[in-house]
């Protein structure tokens, strides 16, 4: 993660205004999720006046039906894909497979997860728990080939193998970083080719994204590309950026016959319609994962769901439930690095906070721990007896630090804190009574 | 100048040396220390566990004790950054309280940052003979720009400072985080550590009296008890 936030600090250095273009791009956003019905109806007839058969899809499964059924009105056998977290939402692949079609990653993160069997455990870097050795065996095994070292001959081996699949798919899922209201071009910003290959060689290409990633205009577009490439891999621009609009004219040599938009809800007006609007300006670009020192310890799986890092703690429990989302609001020492590289500066620490709120207020939290948060919120508001209180627990803390003044293993609520290293004792006497000793003496 | 010493609550119960250091920082400053007796927290724990009616409790004493002051400076960024930037959104809802917390808010600072800013400290040594690397802790540096004020006042007393490459990265204490998920706040401070001694520094020096327990405490558990682990004010006060 020190080499991902490094590439973005040299990215952002080389733009001097910056601040300026993430606070635009905050506006853009908000914008959007103040006028989103209006944009994504803008969208809707603009596509359709290209050809796109746009579908409005409520839940993950609404998502998998629907493609499913174009997939099967069309004669569909195999399908390629390229990256679509929505698709991870509703667990699309696995449900395509279940009706017997045939689905193939592409991108090369995904691909190596679907032929390993896992998961994504970062939204840009799916792969990104795997090393090249974890990819050199996996190679080796599921392709049947020599061993290969270096990461060119493995991308090779990739594209040799996945070639075949480019060319005889009757049908290309992606997602969309970006819905274009004024023009109903659907925008994917990649690095691997894929993604393009995707959308224009099969005759079919369905899009799948959430209902906020519309955005009003080209020009809009121009400062959220800006702020999402640095953000994300510290690029000045991606490799590619297609615009995908309509399906294949009488003159056109390349695209789609049909082209298909599924626009997504799937508890995203839930979380318009609260305090936490903010969530939704969010544009994938991964840097709040990338600068986490949480996530850097416990890695994308352990989030539990689609989405990991920060984002993810406040998405998932917005789109899961927050009684399903454990300890998510509260994996976060809300050091606030996430919140300073934020393209567009969501607040995810108060986001955060406002989940731990709601988790309080609903009881989601052990009784103990609300036990005695609400203790200590009675003593602390109460100066005599919290002076009572910090006296009994100096000379308790002294007395449990023993000769080497560490208190190598803490009781009841406290415990976790040695779990991996010691307290330093306190020397018996609070600054209180001390500061009193030292007044009395001055008199 | 007046200036109220909000202590903290760490520091009067884990190391009384720190607040005594600060006052003896802000008098050679050429402050009058007052240090108001009905104080105990901030009300961070409650905010950050989402207890807001704790925290609002604990946070209205604040209010009161230190409305007569013409500053207030505590010797922690995180304290004086739950007063002066989560105080206004903790009262938004209540006008009066609101009114009063945004005017403590803006008299409100961080000792480092009080020390070089408003009272324009000159003079500063240092009993401490050694290098150290400075921990920069999360809510003094993203909330209130604490960054070269230590480092400042370290210069002016001639002591050395060796940077070591995350020194604005977590330290995994996170408060109540500490607690609730231990395992992972461990492993943050184990990365701390890392990076702190890799730079061969005698010290680690730091300004939130939270952050150096847990650093202290994982480095103590890994064997290590030759690195000190100091706060800013100690090291630049000296000893009592």
């Amino acid at each position: 993660m020190a080499r991902m936030s490094g590439v973005r600090a040299d990215a952002v250095a080389k733009v001097p205004n910056f601040e300026e273009i993430r606070t635009a791009g905050a506006a853009i956003r908000d914008r959007v999720l103040s006028n989103l019905d209006a944009y994504l109806f803008q969208f809707e007839q603009a596509a359709q006046a290209r050809g796109v058969i746009v579908h409005w899809a409520e839940t993950g499964t609404d998502v998998n039906r629907i493609v499913r059924d174009i997939a099967q009105q069309n004669g569909v056998k195999k399908i390629i894909k390229s990256k679509s977290m929505l698709g991870e939402e509703s667990s699309l692949n696995h449900y395509l497979q279940e009706a017997g079609l045939d689905v193939r990653e592409t991108d090369l993160g995904e691909y190596i997860l679907q032929i390993s069997g896992e998961t994504p455990s970062h939204i840009i870097a799916p792969a990104i728990h795997k090393s090249k050795e974890d990819v050199g065996e996996l190679f080796e095994r599921v392709h049947q080939m020599p061993r290969k070292h270096t990461i060119p001959e493995m991308c090779r081996e990739a594209r040799m193998m996945l070639r075949p699949h480019f060319l005889s798919a009757d049908m290309g899922i992606s997602g969309a970083n970006f819905l274009i209201a004024e023009t109903g071009s659907v925008v994917i910003v990649t690095n691997e080719g894929n993604g393009r290959m995707t959308t224009t060689m099969p005759r079919i290409h369905v899009a799948i994204t959430g209902i906020e990633k519309v955005i009003p205009t080209l020009e809009d577009l121009s400062v959220l590309l800006r702020l999402l490439t640095r953000s994300a891999t510290g690029q000045a621009t991606s490799n590619y950026i297609s615009m995908l609009t309509g399906v294949r004219g009488p003159n056109d040599s390349d695209g789609p016959e049909q082209m298909h938009v599924v626009i997504v809800d799937n508890h995203r007006t839930e979380l318009l319609a609260s305090d936490m609007r903010e969530a939704l300006r969010c544009i994938r670009c991964g840097a709040c994962m990338n600068h986490c020192p949480v996530y850097e310890v416990i890695g994308g799986h352990t989030y539990g769901w689609v989405y990991p890092g920060p984002i993810g703690s406040v998405l998932t429990p917005s789109y899961v439930g927050l009684e399903k989302a454990g300890e998510l609001p509260n994996a976060s020492t809300l050091c606030g690095a996430c919140a300073v590289v934020c393209p567009v500066k969501i607040p995810l620490p108060d986001l955060m906070r406002k989940l731990r709120e709601k988790s309080f207020e609903r009881k989601l939290r052990p009784a103990s721990e609300r036990l005695s948060m609400r203790l200590w919120g009675y003593v602390a508001a109460r100066p005599k007896l919290y002076a009572l209180a910090t006296k009994l627990g100096a000379r308790m803390l002294q007395w449990m630090g023993g000769e080497d003044k560490l208190i190598h293993k803490l009781p009841g609520g406290l415990k976790e804190w040695t779990n991996g290293r010691d307290m330093p004792a306190p020397s018996g006497k609070t600054f209180r009574e001390l500061y009193a000793e030292k007044k009395a003496v001055g008199k | 100048m007046r200036v109220a010493l909000f202590v903290t609550c760490l520091v009067d119960l884990f190391r009384p040396s720190v607040g005594f250091a600060s006052i003896k920082l802000l008098e050679a400053a050429g402050c009058e220390v007052v240090v108001p007796e009905g104080q105990t927290c901030c009300g961070q724990p409650g905010y950050n566990s989402g207890d807001r009616a704790s925290a609002q409790a604990v946070a209205r004493r604040v209010l009161q004790d230190f409305a007569a002051y013409e500053y207030v400076v505590a010797p922690s960024g995180s304290c004086a950054g739950m007063i002066k930037t989560h105080y206004p959104e903790l009262f938004k809802d209540d006008p009066a309280a609101l009114e009063q917390a945004l005017w403590l808010a803006k008299r409100t600072y961080e000792l480092t940052d009080f020390l070089v800013n408003v009272a324009k400290a000159k003079a500063v040594s240092a009993s401490f003979k050694g290098s150290v690397t400075y921990h920069d802790s999360c809510s003094g540096l993203r909330e209130l720009g604490v960054q070269s004020q230590p480092r400042a006042l370290l210069q002016a007393a001639g002591v050395p400072v060796k940077e070591m490459a995350n020194a604005a990265t977590c330290c995994g204490f996170g408060g109540t985080f500490a607690v609730k998920l231990g395992d992972i706040s461990s492993a943050m401070a184990e990365k701390k550590c890392a990076g702190a001694l890799a730079t061969g520094a005698d010290a680690i020096a730091g300004g939130d009296l939270g952050c150096l327990l847990s650093i202290e405490g994982r480095l103590r558990r890994r064997g290590d008890d030759k690195t000190k682990v100091i706060h800013v004010a100690e090291l630049l006060a000296g000893p009592e």
